[in-house]
């Protein structure tokens, strides 16, 4: 007879998509439970659905194949929580926004220019020091504007974290 | 339609009557002056203890006793904060209860106006719900479905905060209907497939084991359990929420599992070649050393939780509902089988596992001119109750021992804070449980550093003319710490021996209860059935040795194969 064990998997990045009741306090008990069992969130974010009954949930979280069935199965024993989609394994779209305010010295502004241009994204605001732009894209663009925008000297990050969506048939609305 | 104005407090009792409410147990303060203001117009006793923790650790001995929901109401700030012991204990146990905290008016709330705690964002992760009520309007269904995921799929704590001005508020009432709540959803119907393979497996298995958990008393699956054993003959154990659930006068009983489980029981999981779980989270005290437990077994899981099912050891087949349908379910097909030859099959597992009866050393020796043990005095009062009382413990020495050494037969006979392990809760569940079953010998056993956490009960015991019987094992320690210290630490007692504890006997009178003490061997049964006789509120202290240990033990993190004989 062979033993039952279980077994270790690979440890991946992994974006969970929630339908929530919009109630006050329901962001706190999903957090929570996050917290209460020391599963790590990476990345957060949350905004009403068309129905104002209905918020949705995206969170990025890192672990393997067991931590992410207890997650799910854990979310899904909230009273508040509608819906649970894993979309570890599927096709689906995500994009995330950041705002990144970089020093504009008068060597780099045009490098900086270029660089807005190349990844189409947009300088929402100027100043004799700093440029800051604005980003929409999948985690790789915005990893990669970085990587070159680092050279010139980030001042400051703020990011929305992902926003998920599935492609084609499977939807979670 | 015709509808009445009602006032938010009304509206409470209205729903909590008509959602077959008839205790509460309660300690008034400020903010819930209005609702206790409608208390006496309603067909509901209230049982006012002496301390918030006490009401709900009442309230929780009632729900495990009736099989009702338990109900308690307490007002706000610290008269809240001093639930949360008790509603943790619920919420590890999977207790329905619904607890009515006062808040103070809803435009302060935010506000740390005086007696305001946030005990919603306090309980959240020890309750399986809770609510704020934002407006009389909210409250009536908000009570419904309080109740509703109370009592339903795995039960636990819910708790209801009752700003003052929502209790004062006044609408036109109409019953809510039954709660309807589309985000959840428990799933009672096991999956029909994964019955069948069950089945399969334990039709072939040649050294099965079946362990029950807390879910089965929970869900009435006593009797299934049983047909499922004798059918196939197949020796059953427990956890410590689980006795009660297989009658421990059985053939097949192996006793309980785990740390402080027997040598048989701990030995045949050990060995088994298939281990039916039922209603249980497979908790570390069962387990041991996860990667060692059960090492050649398939493990079959039934749950209405899906969390539990895999979430510390890996199972080959899952199952997904309530325990009670399951096992009908399962016991009907196994009904359409041919069993001949399982029962001879069974013989040399059984044999085996009677050789393991046999061969674990004796617990604990009574000299005949030597001090008490308190193993003894357990072993005394099953046999002079003849095992037919309502035990409830507090936490320690005497609880292991009680779980060893009172064999029941029957569930919701055995009462104790298992999964949070929380010292005072004997006394006051015994309350609630004596509420609940007044025509039954409840009896509490506790410790001497235990019955101290709770002991302004008796007061609530006395003034409601509860026969509680209250038992004491005086070792003048923190018993089960000082085990722990003289196994690991090298027998460095800190702050576990106990000096200036009151005399017992003198406090019972001062309280108006009856006080009987043993200190020698003849006393005990005289004392005993003395106390049991009487038709007041009793303690009877014995005086037991210090130095004894609960034995056999598996040491945190050990495999439960390897057992100390301490």
């Amino acid at each position: 007879m062979t033993p039952e064990k279980i077994k270790k998997e690979k440890v991946e990045k992994r974006t969970i998509s929630l339908l929530v009741d919009n109630e006050p306090g329901v962001l706190s008990r999903v957090a929570g439970m996050f917290a209460a069992r020391g599963f790590n969130i990476d990345s957060l974010c949350v905004a009403e659905t068309m129905d104002p009954k209905v918020s949705r949930i995206t969170v990025v979280t890192n672990c393997d194949a067991h931590i992410q069935e207890q997650i799910n199965k854990q979310l899904n024993k909230l009273i508040n929580v509608i819906k649970v989609v894993d979309f570890t394994g599927t096709e689906f779209v995500e994009r995330e926004m950041a705002l990144v305010k970089v020093k504009a010295t008068e060597e780099h502004r045009a490098e900086i220019l270029r660089i807005v241009d190349i990844f189409r994204c947009k300088v929402v605001d100027v100043s004799p020091r700093f440029y800051t732009i604005e980003v929409t894209g999948s985690q790789g663009k915005i990893a990669a504007l970085f990587d070159l925008l680092k050279t010139m000297g980030i001042v400051e990050i703020a990011r929305t974290g992902i926003a998920a969506m599935a492609r084609s048939k499977k939807g979670a609305q | 339609m015709i509808t009445i104005k009602l006032n938010g407090a009304q509206i409470l009792f209205e729903v909590l009557q008509s959602e077959g409410v008839d205790t509460i147990f309660g300690y008034p303060g400020g903010a819930v002056i209005d609702i206790y203001h409608h208390l006496p117009d309603y067909p509901i006793r209230h049982i006012r203890t002496r301390h918030e923790q006490a009401a709900v650790h009442a309230a929780d001995g009632y729900a495990r006793t009736s099989g009702k929901t338990g109900v308690c109401l307490v007002t706000s700030g610290p008269g809240a904060t001093n639930t949360v012991s008790g509603i943790a204990s619920a919420f590890m146990d999977s207790i329905p209860l619904v607890v009515l905290t006062g808040q103070v008016p809803t435009h302060l709330v935010w506000n740390d106006a005086f007696q305001q705690v946030d005990i919603v964002g306090i309980t959240r992760p020890c309750t399986k719900h809770n609510y704020l009520v934002d407006s009389v309007s909210n409250l009536g269904r908000i009570i419904r479905e309080a109740f509703h995921i109370a009592r339903s799929g795995r039960p636990g704590p819910v708790l209801v905060d009752l700003p003052k001005d929502v209790m004062t508020g006044v609408i036109d009432f109409t019953m809510p209907p039954p709660a309807d709540l589309k985000s959840y959803r428990p799933n009672y119907q096991p999956h029909g497939g994964q019955i069948a393979k069950a089945l399969q497996l334990m039709v072939k298995a040649r050294r099965p084991v079946i362990f029950g958990g807390g879910g089965v008393i929970l869900a009435k699956a006593s009797d299934q359990v049983l047909r499922l054993a004798d059918a196939l003959s197949i020796p059953v154990t427990a956890s410590l929420m689980g006795l009660g659930g297989f009658p421990a006068s059985h053939p097949l009983w192996l006793g309980m599992l785990g740390m402080h489980g027997t040598y048989r029981a701990n030995m045949a999981v050990s060995e088994c070649d298939l281990l039916i779980g039922i209603g249980t989270r497979f908790d570390d005290r069962v387990t041991g050393k996860v990667d060692e437990f059960a090492p050649q077994a398939k493990i079959i899981h039934i749950d209405i939780d899906p969390t539990s099912i895999r979430k510390n050891i890996s199972v080959s087949v899952p199952i997904v509902g309530d325990c009670r349908l399951s096992l009908e379910l399962l016991n009907k097909m196994l009904a359409e089988k041919d069993l001949t030859g399982v029962a001879e099959d069974r013989e040399s597992w059984l044999a085996q596992i009677e050789h393991w009866r046999k061969s674990a050393p004796l617990p604990y020796e009574q000299e005949p001119n030597g001090d008490i043990k308190p193993q003894y005095v357990i072993d005394q009062l099953y046999r002079i109750t003849q095992g037919q009382a309502i035990v409830t413990t507090d936490v320690g020495q005497h609880q292991m021992w009680t779980a060893q050494f009172y064999h029941f037969d029957r569930p919701n006979s055995f009462v104790t804070s298992g999964g949070l392990g929380c010292m005072g809760f004997g006394l006051p569940a015994a309350i609630g449980a004596q509420v609940a079953q007044p025509g039954r010998l409840v009896v509490d056993i506790s410790g001497d550093g235990s019955i101290q956490m709770n002991i302004q009960e008796l007061a609530t015991a006395v003034e409601n003319e509860l026969p509680i019987k209250i038992i004491i094992l005086n070792n003048r320690c923190l018993g089960m710490v000082r085990q722990w210290q003289q196994i690991f630490k090298n027998n460095k007692c800190v702050a576990t021996i106990m000096e200036g504890s009151p005399d017992f006997v003198r406090l019972a009178e001062a309280y108006g209860a009856v006080g009987l003490r043993a200190e020698r061997l003849d006393e005990i049964e005289p004392v005993i059935r003395e106390g049991l006789a009487s038709e007041k509120t009793v303690i009877m202290e014995f005086k037991v040795a210090q130095e004894e240990c609960v034995s056999p033990m598996v040491a945190a993190g050990d495999p439960i194969s390897k057992m100390l004989m301490v």
